[in-house]
């Protein structure tokens, strides 16, 4: 039979670097490896609020790349979201759910639920079928109280009195699974989730420094950046400095500076721009 | 390119988080009774070997009459529910009546069936309507639809099929179903290391738009 048909070219993605990669891995070749970030995140429901708490070390392999970042990010006025996990991403989904959520409050002319930013964040991290490596915990008020919901990065979602995230969970939970009660103050719920975040820096190397904590009421916000400074520099008890006079002078030379020539630029104020 | 099978690609970025939250580990169950179903599951969702939820809610609500037990990709499941859970509400609105069990049931198989290489879900539905009354039809891995008189899911299942076909009966009343329900549960939990928590029961009979749930905490096992 004559071969007329033209054979269709693939189309979507192509993978074949794929294969290449695990041929050449296979043969010796050490691949670059996912950047993985080490984090506490926590978050608390307490008698009239939520409290959000999170550390401020950024991580970039075994490099601490920022000894105080900014975990806890902003959703809108009743609503705040911690995320661990790639810095990028939680950055990005973020803001991109904050500006939608903006828009929701300005075209409904109410206080967003906070159910409303639970789904647009988990439907948007199951599209990317965790690609997108967002694990997050969302708290907030609105009209119907307050509520804590934990979202991992590939759309699943719990709604929690209490949860943690991040590779300092495991420690930041064991102090939740001691301490927590229903109907804590804003005091003790602000301590209980510095300790967590503590128990987290502490003891995970991912995570570290400072303990910032945000307050979440009916109609107001705290956010306390720092909260605690765990890791405050020490004062050097030795001075290693040189007393004067410590090294003989043997003798000096001075030079005289002339001053040849002075130049004076009037600068235009604006107030008369050319336009012609 | 000649064959590139998802697995080979996950296998190859395979990072933490690409790995993390396969509550596969679970229990889960639904059985018909005089008047409705009973639905049943544990509480626990495992992320590997780490504990991320103890008190999960597998039961979840698709319209007022008509619930799910959840199991799999806690990811998949949520998202497949949700999807099925607008479909419905749509058709109540459009209709002006109470979906069906059975619409409810052929609308997850159908999404399972055709997202079937990407899916991890198999799922229970379990709801009362008023042409066929309490109904249960297990929709699992491949995207199958079946009625069942009782079902159970979740790799807890395996240790209780010989308890729930010795067991059951036809046409029990409420409190005899529910604890047939319960006991096949805690004994599942008993012996699977990843199913645990509470048990939690469900029991829909059309009667109210809410259903009607219980606890059973550990210690109350051994009374069942």
């Amino acid at each position: 039979m004559l071969s007329t048909t033209k054979k269709l070219e693939n189309t979507g993605f192509s993978f074949d670097n794929c294969l290449r990669n695990r041929f050449l891995e296979k043969n010796g070749f050490i691949s670059p490896k996912g950047k993985k970030t080490g984090t506490t995140i926590a978050g608390v429901i307490f008698k009239d609020g939520v409290v959000l708490g999170s550390d401020t070390r950024a991580t970039d392999d075994t490099i601490v790349a920022d000894k105080n970042c900014e975990k806890i990010h902003y959703l809108n006025k009743n609503m705040y979201c911690c995320g661990a996990g790639t810095a990028a991403d939680t950055f990005q989904v973020t803001s991109m759910v904050s500006s939608n959520l903006e828009l929701h409050r300005l075209n409904s002319g109410r206080p967003v639920p906070v159910i409303v930013a639970c789904r647009m964040l988990k439907q948007m991290l199951f599209r990317y079928q965790g690609y997108v490596g967002a694990a997050l915990i969302l708290g907030g008020v609105d009209n119907t109280g307050s509520h804590l919901y934990c979202i991992y990065p590939h759309g699943s979602s719990d709604r929690l009195p209490y949860t943690t995230m991040g590779s300092g969970s495991l420690a930041a939970m064991a102090v939740f699974e001691s301490k927590w009660k229903p109907d804590l103050s804003e005091n003790e719920a602000k301590e209980l989730v510095k300790d967590a975040i503590a128990a987290g820096i502490f003891n995970d190397l991912g995570s570290g420094s400072n303990v910032d904590i945000c307050v979440i009421r009916k109609d107001s916000v705290e956010y306390i950046r720092p909260y605690e400074c765990l890791n405050e520099k020490g004062i050097k008890r030795g001075n290693y400095k040189y007393k004067k006079g410590s090294t003989a002078l043997l003798q000096s030379h001075t030079i005289a500076l002339h001053l040849e020539e002075e130049i004076i630029q009037t600068i235009n104020d604006g107030s008369s721009m050319d336009t012609s | 390119m000649a064959s590139n099978s998802f697995a080979n690609i996950m296998e190859l970025s395979g990072t933490d988080w690409l790995n993390a939250e396969l509550s596969t580990g679970t229990t889960i169950m639904a059985a018909e009774y005089d008047g409705g179903v009973v639905i049943g599951s544990d509480s626990r969702t495992t992320t590997g070997a780490y504990i991320a939820n103890r008190v999960t809610d597998k039961l979840t609500r698709v319209t007022d009459y008509i619930y799910c037990c959840r199991s799999g990709s806690a990811a998949d499941t949520q998202a497949i529910t949700d999807i099925v859970s607008y479909h419905l509400d749509f058709q109540k609105v459009e209709m002006n009546e109470e979906p069906l069990v059975e619409t409810a049931a052929k609308i997850f198989q159908e999404l399972i069936y055709n997202y079937r290489s990407s899916f991890t879900a198999s799922i229970i539905v379990a709801g009362w309507d008023r042409r066929k009354g309490g109904q249960v039809y297990c929709v699992p891995l491949g995207g199958m639809c079946v009625r069942e008189k009782v079902s159970i899911g979740g790799s807890g299942s395996s240790y209780i099929f010989g308890f729930v076909d010795s067991n059951y009966e036809e046409n029990m009343d409420k409190e005899k179903c529910i604890k047939f329900v319960a006991k096949a549960i805690s004994l599942a939990i008993d012996r699977d290391g990843s199913s645990g928590g509470v048990v939690r029961i469900g029991v829909i009979d059309g009667k109210s738009t809410q259903i009607e749930r219980r606890i059973i905490q550990e210690e109350q096992f051994k009374l069942l």
